[in-house]
């Protein structure tokens, strides 16, 4: 690919300003800000993260095409993995979901109530679909992912397949919000906040879009590998 | 005879650009347009070239690729909207499209693919796109909203279930919304359930 890739020599501020998404990031590994002009590799022998993790995640998250080599996954410490995936969780369903569920309700609360009505209803089930899609996956496949990454034998394969295919609906679900709120909803209601909601709605679509690429290219040849 | 389709590829690797250009270069009913090997800038070429048929390799567009197909598409509706793909894509992600070429099809579907656009492209154009659902597509999607399966659907209106595929496809296109659930809310609030 044309694009150069983050290395250990890259410095972290570079990084962010190639992809400002990657702030996300930070929390997630546990690295404060203010990192001043220390590189990827620094920062990370600072805090004890996995360099080579960490550039593999932030590379899946920033470059569409990228895709690391079994050997290159094979040789990443993944220790991290769990308690990222795990993060970026707690971050979707603490924050994210009920920070844009308080702006639908500003906004349901202006609105003709039997739309928002169905509104509310309608983000109510996705908040449910979602937190029951994490809450299968940390029981199901991440068990298994701790025992390979611990050196063992995946015990089954089949569980694997079930949580991908759901990742596509969440993803969708929340793009059928954003239409329903910038289409069809009266314009006329709190138009600043409509627009955050918006933003905020978009933002995460793409935080889980990334997440779900990084499952499917980093988490997923590591299962199925063995 | 019909007038050639123009063909806008957008693909970074050569080695595919010039494979496509071998297959389809000499049949008549193509003509294809200098390639871009990335998506900067497309936009103002659709505007420009006016191609028929896009084919894009998905993994070059900026996520959410509905909305990004959104936009190419209200650019220029006439077009028809072609994944190239070499590796495995969620067939969530490839039904955006209208058409999917895997670069391991043989000579023949890519050309049938192209020819199927170049058509579709056409019949479009005649007569302008509408967003308005027709009354069929507004029976559909009350079902739909109701949570009836496709099957029922077919059952309750007498028509097969083909079609009723057909008008799902054609509603998700029009209104943007593609779960259920969304379209049990776009259904209230445009007063249909």
């Amino acid at each position: 690919m044309a694009t150069p890739l983050f290395t250990r020599n890259t410095k972290l501020a570079d990084l962010i300003a190639t992809n400002h998404n990657l702030i996300l990031m930070m929390p997630r590994f546990g690295i404060p800000l203010g990192f001043g002009n220390k590189t990827v590799g620094e920062i990370c022998d600072t805090y004890d993260v996995p360099a080579d993790f960490l550039l593999l995640v932030c590379n899946a998250y920033t470059f569409d095409n990228f895709l690391p080599d079994p050997e290159q996954l094979k040789q990443t410490d993944m220790r991290m993995l769990v308690p990222y995936l795990q993060a970026s969780h707690r971050f979707y369903l603490a924050d994210r979901l009920p920070h844009i569920g308080l702006h639908l309700h500003h906004i349901v609360e202006k609105v003709d109530p039997k739309y928002g009505k169905i509104l509310t209803a309608f983000y109510a089930d996705y908040q449910r679909e979602v937190q029951d899609h994490f809450l299968c996956e940390e029981k199901e496949v991440f068990p298994i992912l701790e025992s390979v990454i611990g050196g063992g034998k995946p015990q089954s394969d089949e569980s694997i397949g079930l949580f991908a295919e759901s990742h596509g609906n969440i993803v969708d679900k929340l793009t059928d919000l954003t239409q329903i709120v910038y289409m069809y909803l009266p314009g006329n209601v709190l138009p600043e906040e409509t627009i955050e909601l918006i933003f905020d709605i978009l933002q995460l679509s793409n935080d889980l879009e990334k997440h779900a690429l990084i499952e499917e290219k980093i988490l997923m040849p590591l299962i199925l590998q063995q | 005879m019909r007038s050639q389709a123009s063909i806008l590829i957008v693909e970074p690797s050569d080695i595919i650009i010039e494979g496509l250009r071998a297959i389809v270069g000499d049949n008549e009913r193509f003509n294809i347009l200098a390639p871009l090997h990335d998506a900067v800038g497309l936009k103002e070429r659709l505007l420009v070239q006016q191609p028929d048929i896009l084919v894009v390799n998905p993994t070059l567009l900026a996520m959410p690729l509905r909305q990004t197909l959104t936009q190419l598409q209200q650019t220029r509706p006439e077009m028809a909207i072609v994944a190239l793909v070499y590796q495995y894509l969620e067939p969530s992600v490839l039904q955006m499209f209208q058409k999917t070429i895997d670069i391991r099809d043989n000579r023949s579907i890519v050309v049938a693919c192209l020819i199927e656009s170049g058509e579709k492209s056409h019949e479009v154009s005649d007569g302008a796109e509408s967003y308005e659902l027709s009354d069929r597509e507004l029976d559909v999607l009350v079902l739909v909203a109701k949570g009836l399966s496709s099957k029922e659907i077919a059952d309750k209106l007498n028509i097969s279930i083909h079609t009723v595929n057909s008008h799902r496809k054609n509603i998700t296109h029009k209104t943007g919304i593609k779960s259920v659930a969304g379209l049990a809310v776009y259904a209230t609030i445009h007063n249909l359930a």
